[in-house]
């Protein structure tokens, strides 16, 4: 009973302290925003060069920054009144380890890229999960698009004016239409402060990275693309190869089912494989396809397989021959065993690779030419004799035929 | 098609037809009504299996993607060409149908051989080395029966494009099944078979028979017979006058005879005619910009 009364009176006193210290110290801090604020609160005021140097002091208070002093920025600041030129607030006296990755990537000219052009106004910068804040996830990309939705800007640097691809992307309407905070943004990929160009290999966009950056939040697409031709390859070392932004591009990605996307892959791995597309495009598969409207027809990865391709020789393969009839039958139904023998990329000009096909085209070649041309001889051989025996005896109805 | 003749043409044309005896107003009857409606709903479903099967065959060129997304893909473009087939394909089987029963059932005369028979005939070979040789001035015009030798060229091309065509489509629209007795490669040849023998028959139609049947100058600008179904004396004589002269020696010339086309019939034969031949040298013209782009 002693002892609990004497840690009540101890608890006591330390409450009391603490309260004393708080009301000793808050009215100096306070104050000292106060005083600023005296002359800085005024909305209209300006230096003498006309630019606003007002702050809004509510808002700064509700801001990251807002429990901090004006001095603690404004260092060179010591007493009132103060020189007309200031220095300039050093992010970094603070914020060293952000600075020090900026200045070693792409944005690294201080001058052009200084904190305030990515965080907004200095003295209203919130936290990044506050819907406020510039670096709020779905605020990222009109931050990043104020310099690269700029044409001009993209021009002067060599660069993609991607902003609008984003915004029309998967991703970009994932985020403005659905607010997805997961959806990927700019930093997603890009990171924040470490930016660094897809040729430094250290970049997450470096090609051979790209994998594991989607694999972020496409774990299970990363791991079906390492087991195929394509994500070994690229594994090897051998950049030739695809990865997820050669068939989906970088910012402007497509749901893949849609017609767009459908319509634009196939001749992106025609990029590569130009003999194979090329006998595609012998194939109904393609006629059909390349019209657009009709997306159902057989494009390479509905055969092929998307992420994880692999050679005919893998079981795992669906155009592995034992998975033929499944593969085909997707789409044609009743496919059998002597339909799956049809040739997707047979070629009409090879008499060694498909003999029965070689001679059926030529056949119906020189059917085409010899009949075309004896008849266009004839008819024209013909029209000139009519006209001639027409003219020299007159004796032609003059077409009244009926 | 062009049909075999019919020996007792029944027509309203005969019905009605002035008495006969000499005169420059008479006309003829030259195919039947049946004859023309076949003819129409070939070169109706023909030209709209040209015009969408152009589109499929020269996909990436400019002129079938617009008219892809202007009808609605591709989906409707595949439809139109089934529909147009199936109508195609019924009056195929309608003609063998008539030609099996007239030829073989009623062992009518002139269906399989004589004068008025599709059938080629030795005749045929001399008449086109004869033709070749009055163009060339080496010899006079031969005189042609019936149906000439490109008249009957047009009938079998015809016919044999049908059934070529006609196969190796119904292959490609119903492939499972075909591939229950065709071996894996068929399935890629009827594509080949089937584009290079349509191509062939888009050409041929939309150059050779317009100008031999109808823009060459003693048809000029169409020859409207196929349409009416009859043609003046004067016509008859000229272009065909074997025929001419075995009808007078018959004494047919009053089974024959048919009454001239109306005033509205002629205006409705050149619409649908010239607007036939207009698509047909569009088409004919895409063509050939697209295979020789």
């Amino acid at each position: 009973m002693q002892q609990q009364l004497r840690n009540r009176l101890r608890n006591g006193i330390i409450a009391a302290g603490v309260a004393v210290l708080a009301i000793a110290f808050a009215p100096i801090a306070l104050r000292a925003q106060a005083d600023c604020l005296a002359c800085h609160g005024d909305a209209t005021m300006t230096d003498s060069a006309g630019h606003s140097i007002a702050v809004d002091g509510q808002k700064f208070g509700q801001s990251i920054h807002g429990s901090l002093q004006c001095t603690n920025c404004h260092a060179d600041i010591k007493s009132y009144p103060h020189p007309d030129k200031i220095a300039p607030v050093d992010c970094k006296t603070c914020h060293a380890d952000q600075a020090s990755l900026v200045s070693g990537s792409v944005h690294a000219s201080a001058s052009d890229h200084p904190c305030t052009s990515c965080h907004g106004v200095a003295h209203y910068i919130f936290p990044k999960d506050d819907p406020r804040s510039n670096v709020y996830p779905l605020n990222v990309p009109k931050t990043c698009g104020n310099c690269h939705g700029n044409a001009d800007m993209a021009k002067q640097h060599g660069l993609p004016n991607v902003y609008p691809l984003y915004m029309d992307s998967i991703h970009g309407f994932a985020l403005s239409k659905e607010g997805l905070l997961v959806a990927a943004n700019c930093q997603s990929c890009h990171g924040s402060h470490n930016i660094l160009s897809h040729t430094n290999p250290q970049s997450p966009t470096y090609k051979s990275n790209v994998p594991k950056t989607c694999g972020n939040c496409h774990a299970k697409i990363e791991a079906d693309y390492e087991q195929g031709v394509h994500g070994k390859a690229v594994a090897a070392g051998n950049l030739n190869a695809p990865v997820c932004s050669d068939c989906h591009t970088a910012h402007a990605i497509l749901q893949p089912t849609e017609s767009a996307f459908r319509m634009q892959s196939t001749p992106i791995c025609g990029n590569c494989h130009k003999d194979k597309f090329s006998t595609y495009r012998d194939t109904f598969h393609s006629q059909l396809g390349s019209l657009g409207g009709y997306v159902e027809t057989a494009r390479c990865w509905d055969c092929h397989g998307a992420h994880d391709v692999r050679p005919a020789s893998d079981p795992a393969s669906p155009i592995n021959p034992a998975n033929l009839v499944t593969t085909c039958g997707r789409c044609h139904a009743g496919a059998n065993l002597s339909f799956v023998q049809y040739q997707p990329h047979a070629n009409a000009h090879d008499r060694k690779l498909s003999p029965g096909l070689y001679y059926v085209r030529l056949f119906m070649n020189l059917l085409l030419a010899s009949v075309l041309t004896f008849f266009m001889i004839h008819t024209i051989l013909w029209l000139i004799r009519s006209r001639y025996s027409q003219v020299k005896s007159k004796a032609s109805n003059g077409g009244k035929n009926a | 098609m062009p049909d075999s003749e019919r020996t007792e043409p029944k027509t309203e044309a005969a019905a009605t037809a002035p008495a006969p005896g000499p005169g420059p107003g008479r006309y003829f009857v030259r195919f039947t009504r049946e004859q023309r409606y076949m003819h129409a709903a070939l070169f109706t479903s023909f030209l709209g299996l040209a015009a969408t099967g152009l589109v499929m065959r020269f996909s990436e060129s400019f002129w079938a993607r617009k008219f892809a997304a202007g009808v609605g893909g591709f989906g409707a473009i595949l439809f139109f060409h089934k529909f147009c087939a199936l109508v195609l394909t019924i009056a195929f089987l309608i003609h063998v149908k008539d030609v099996f029963q007239r030829g073989v059932m009623h062992r009518e005369k002139g269906i399989f051989w004589g004068p008025t028979s599709m059938v080629p005939s030795w005749n045929d070979f001399k008449d086109l080395f004869g033709h070749m040789r009055w163009f060339l001035g080496l010899g006079p015009k031969p005189k042609f029966e019936r149906y000439a030798y490109w008249e009957k060229f047009d009938y079998w091309a015809v016919f044999w494009g049908m059934v070529v065509i006609g196969f190796s489509g119904y292959a490609m629209w119903f492939a499972p099944f075909f591939a229950h007795f065709l071996p894996g490669w068929a399935l890629n040849a009827v594509l080949v078979i089937h584009s290079e023998e349509g191509l062939l028959a888009i050409l041929f139609i939309f150059s050779i028979h317009f100008v031999n049947t109808h823009l060459r100058p003693d048809s000029f600008p169409m020859d409207l017979v196929i349409f009416t179904g009859v043609e003046s004396e004067d016509e008859f004589k000229q272009k065909r006058p074997l025929e001419y002269q075995r009808m007078l020696s018959e004494g047919k010339v009053e089974s024959r005879l048919g009454i001239a086309p109306p005033l509205w019939l002629l205006n409705f034969s050149k619409v649908v005619g010239f607007t036939a031949i207009f698509i047909g040298l569009t088409l004919l013209v895409l063509t050939l910009t697209a295979y020789f782009h």
